[in-house]
């Protein structure tokens, strides 16, 4: 009952501070916010689960109970979390919080109707990550976007409008395929259930039937794109990926913290649930052509960043390169590459955060985020300044912080890979991305950070508010925290990911 | 003595059954006795008070009676009154809860639309006579109950489009609506009386147990539901018979766009429901492939609504079309039936019949948005609708709902409805009437997105000075029926199960 109780507290939440007079807002959301991350909290230290939640494993927290017969099927309401999705709760709860935090200084305008829907984004976000049942997990799918739709919109920057409706038609028609593609497959299995569990197993046992003329092969493969496409645009990759700098350049701080930090991960997670999961055999067959794409979403968008001129745009480019470590850990299908891949997710998150906070707080002092307007900020805003340098070097996969140990677990995991053909090819290359991140975070800082002093703007530098570095410093700490124990995820980590390799027979490292 | 007896427990087992359907007529009648007692005194309060008190008892009469198992299987079977003419059950009352709950809201709103108007009797006493016949056709088993209730429902309904007597566009959309509906009605009374000529009954059991023995007349008894189609298509706003829609939902005073573009839709399509699953299912093997022709107008219908909805520049125009597409989706529900008695069938059409419930609160509460607008006064396009969500918040928020379950996104009610109803019609085998709908709703999501943008995203071009004055009965009718959309998803257990329950006893 303890997810119902997170999620029925984030909702009610949501409702009281948009019902409240705008001046009350900011705190009270702030306030109400860490009512999820004791939940978090405790049900991380509480946790009994073991094994995949999906392939027979003991799921923690588990709440079954019927929701609507129809047509011969059970919808249920059917939530409860594994060794993967427990570290996604709690990154939601704890980034949430600290997104609203950065909040105070940016948003000066219907301040209640904002934080009304970050609380009702996180609760959709629990959601996703919790729910077990392919609608219950449908529903909160798409209702993550609802909110995400508005905050861009309204309180985004100048090309709000188009960076908004981008956004919300590119997730929308992915959300169409997939769902498309994984009723054909559900309609197709002799199950009269939704529950992701006993699709998964059913499909394991190899009860996949015929849909219409597809017979069963080519409807897994078929199902497969579909789900593939649908995820792939959310997490992004290359070339699904152009809504993403549209949507975080446009997005305000916080927004993009909650965007890159967790909205990203639901790709990530959802390809790992459905995808690797479910039709491990078609993922395998399909390892080559994802891994290589994996690989040029690591080049890809690391060139791109290279290219740009706005800091934000930088770290929104670096998000694409770092999911596809992500997606290369996924295919790599070892104990070392899905458990470093569902890692990276959390240790990602994390940094992401860090890096679009840090940018905010620049950009709340500078009024600009343009590389060639501003040099030599380390002196006058040195505290943000350095969080910034630790933020990067932790991008970079700095050793004792969190980004490390993810792309470390990926690479070793990726590198002897047995299904993935070529594996080591794909993962010198995809190490060479580390190579243009740290190029293009270092000549982006040593630009604006070091050197004399210069800005060019009509503003004048303002002093970061304590509430503004508060959040930057809580994010660096979990990074370290997280980089010097990994254990305290890691292995619950390991617990659920290392079931799905009997799969596929085993598999290395 | 015995005779008396009888006649006396029948009499209060009849009112006993038809109560949600007195009710209303009562109240109709009580607010034209109140404006006939005190001519001289405008009793906007009472009046408006009197009919939504008689809506919403009706309302919780009939989900009284929903909930007890009345007329149901499991309450003893549908009651047949007046030498079976008229039918109490779960499809009845289903449909009695969804017009019932659109005239509540519809009357609750009205309120603030009457401010100035010299006379809200008589509007009043037309909307609930027009309510009572609606609830007629819902329990309407014979050919001849149906066509006269038919009727009875139309004439307030032409005379409350006319409302705005000054308005020209009020005036010119009446007498569209009322000369379509003309033509529609003698075309649907000449095919009534075809049909009573191949099977020498009105009744609508007995017109099934008819159609074996047409012999050398299923030509005639073809043709005569081909008419009968026709009328139906008029009632419900479908093509061919749909060009008095986009009109008179323009023209009419807001709430009565929104009362006949959901409850007087929601009465046509429960009267071709059970003609059509009662009576004319034996047809589809002998006369004509009905089945076929819905699916033909389901498909055209879901095109046009939707295409045409997105060229609109009027919010309240652009909603009549999406009405004519929500028309199509639940014809489907007629489409998709076969002839032999495959479980199918009954889940196809309880989908549809979910599917009006939920349109009934999303499309009602976005037109008493729409009268919201029309009260302050800002405009009809959608570019006057720019910067409504700052001043506006809650209702602005209520629409955003509405346009969204509208669409079918799995955030709200009008999800499930619409997938339970594209599963059911794949099921069924009709993946190409499934395949159309997920297509056609996949498009509506862009224009219903335009008003959502224009309400939240866009800045106000003009002064909003007007939306200082929040109209305590709108708001409360749009908030409830936002409320209601939103909890559809989580509860929408009830209501399928109920509606699946009243089409598989309609099969039966």
């Amino acid at each position: 009952m303890i997810i119902e109780a997170l999620l029925a507290a984030t909702f009610l939440s949501a409702v009281i501070v948009f019902a409240l007079p705008d001046e009350y807002a900011p705190k009270t959301a702030f306030g109400l916010s860490l009512v999820p991350v004791a939940g978090g909290l405790y049900m991380w230290a509480t946790f009994t689960g073991s094994g995949n939640a999906l392939t027979g494993g003991d799921i923690a927290f588990q709440t079954v109970l019927p929701w609507l017969e129809v047509a011969g099927y059970t919808f249920q309401w059917y939530v409860g979390v594994d060794g993967i999705s427990l570290p996604l709760v709690v990154l939601t709860t704890f980034l949430t919080s600290l997104a609203i935090v950065s909040a105070w200084t940016p948003i000066d305008d219907r301040k209640s109707q904002f934080y009304g829907l970050m609380l009702l984004m996180e609760a959709n976000l629990i959601g996703v990550f919790t729910a077990l049942d392919f609608f219950a997990w449908f529903v909160f799918w798409e209702a993550v976007l609802v909110p995400m739709y508005f905050l861009i919109g309204v309180w985004g920057g100048p090309r709000r409008q188009y960076a908004a409706i981008k956004f919300f038609v590119y997730t929308n028609i992915a959300s169409l395929v997939m769902f498309i593609g994984f009723m054909m497959l559900v309609l197709s299995l002799p199950i009269n259930s939704f529950g992701l569990p006993a699709i998964t197993q059913s499909l394991a046992a190899g009860e996949l039937g015929s849909f219409f003329f597809l017979s069963p092969d080519a409807l897994a493969a078929v199902a497969f794109v579909a789900l593939f496409i649908g995820f792939a645009v959310k997490v992004p990759v290359v070339p699904v990926h152009t809504w993403l700098p549209d949507a975080h350049v446009e997005a305000p701080t916080p927004v993009s913290v909650m965007l890159a930090g967790v909205l990203l991960k639901m790709g990530t997670y959802a390809l790992l649930r459905f995808n690797f999961t479910m039709l491990p055999e078609q993922a395998s067959a399909f390892a080559v052509p994802i891994a290589a794409i994996a690989v040029v979403s690591v080049i890809y968008g690391a060139m791109l960043a290279l290219a740009q001129q706005d800091l934000k745009r930088i770290v929104a480019y670096s998000s694409v390169s770092s999911m596809g470590y992500v997606i290369l850990g996924l295919v790599a299908f070892t104990e070392f590459g899905l458990g470093g891949a569902t890692f990276q997710m959390i240790a990602h998150g994390l940094i992401s955060g860090l890096m679009f906070m840090a940018v905010g707080v620049i950009y709340n002092a500078t009024h600009t985020r343009l590389v060639g307007d501003m040099s030599g900020l380390a002196d006058r805003m040195p505290i943000a300044v350095w969080i910034l340098v630790a933020g990067a070097f932790a991008y970079m996969g700095l050793p004792l912080m969190a980004g490390f140990a993810g792309e470390f677990f990926i690479f070793v995991g990726s590198f002897g890979s047995t299904t993935l053909q070529y594996a080591p090819v794909f993962t010198a290359l995809a190490m060479f991305g580390i190579v243009i991140v740290a190029g293009y975070l270092l000549f982006a800082m040593q630009r604006t950070l070091f050197g004399p002093f210069r800005l060019e703007t009509e503003y004048e530098l303002d002093r970061a508010p304590i509430h503004d570095i508060a959040p930057l410093v809580a994010l660096l700490a979990a990074i370290i925290v997280l980089g010097v124990v990994p254990s305290l995820f890691w292995n619950m980590i390991l617990d659920a990911t290392v079931p799905l390799l009997d799969l596929l027979g085993g598999g290395a490292l | 003595m015995s005779l008396l007896l009888q006649a006396t427990t029948d009499w209060a087992f009849s009112v006993r059954a038809l109560a949600p359907v007195l009710v209303v007529a009562l109240s109709g009648l009580a607010v034209l006795g109140i404006d006939s007692l005190w001519p001289d005194e405008r009793s906007l309060e009472l009046v408006a008070g009197t009919a939504v008190a008689g809506t919403l008892s009706a309302l919780g009469l009939s989900l009284w009676y929903l909930a007890s198992g009345t007329g149901q299987p499991g309450g003893g079977g549908a009651i047949r009154l007046f030498s079976e003419t008229i039918i109490v059950d779960g499809t009845a009352l289903l449909f009695i809860a969804i017009v019932t709950s659109v005239a509540a809201m519809v009357s609750v709103a009205s309120y603030d639309y009457l401010e100035a108007d010299e006379n809200p009797g008589s509007y009043y006493s037309l909307l609930l006579f027009a309510t009572t016949a609606m609830t007629l056709m819902a329990v309407a088993n014979s050919l001849a109950t149906v066509f006269v209730s038919l009727e009875m429902a139309s004439l307030p309904s032409y005379a409350l489009v006319a409302y705005l007597k000054t308005n020209r566009g009020s005036v010119e959309a009446g007498l569209k609506y009322f000369l379509i509906g003309a033509v529609s009605a003698a075309v649907f009374a000449f095919g009534i009386s075809l049909v009573y000529g191949a099977t020498g009954s009105l009744l609508l059991t007995d017109i099934a147990a008819g159609i074996g023995g047409v012999g050398d007349l299923d030509g005639i008894l073809g043709v005569g539901i081909l008419m009968i189609a026709g009328g139906f298509a008029f009632k419900t706003a479908s093509v061919p018979f749909h060009f008095w829609a986009p009109e008179a939902y323009e023209g009419a005073p807001a709430p009565i766009s929104a009362f006949l573009s959901s409850a007087s839709k929601a009465a046509g399509f429960v009267v071709a429901f059970r003609v059509f699953a009662v009576a004319f299912q034996p047809a589809l093997g002998v006369a004509i492939d009905w089945g076929l022709l819905f699916g033909i107008l389901a498909v055209v219908t879901m095109v046009l609504g939707n295409f045409a909805a997105a060229t609109q520049t009027e919010v309240k125009r652009m909603l009549a079309y999406s009405s004519i597409g929500h028309a199509g989706y639940a014809l489907i529900g007629l489409a998709a039936v076969t002839a032999d008695a495959n479980p199918a069938n009954a889940t196809v059409m309880g989908a549809a019949m979910a599917h009006l419930f939920v349109y009934g609160f999303m499309n009602t509460g976005a037109f008493l948005f729409i009268a919201m607008v029309e009260h302050w006064g800002i405009g009809r396009t959608f570019e006057d609708y720019a910067g409504v969500g700052r001043k506006a918040p809650m209702a602005s928020l209520a629409m955003a709902v509405f346009m969204f379950s509208l669409a079918g996104l799995p955030v709200f009610g009008g999800f499930f409805s619409k997938y339970i109803l594209f599963l059911g019609a794949i099921n069924a085998g009709f993946w190409w009437l499934a395949a159309v709908g997920a297509v056609t709703s996949a498009l509506s999501l862009f224009y219903y997105s335009r008003v959502v943008k224009a309400l939240w995203f866009e800045e106000a071009n003009g002064s909003l000075d007007a939306l200082d004055s929040k109209p305590t009965g709108l708001y409360a009718a749009v908030i409830v029926a936002g409320v209601v959309t939103v909890l559809l998803l989580p509860g929408f257990g009830p209501v399928i199960e109920t509606a699946e329950a009243a089409a598989a006893a309609l099969f039966a």
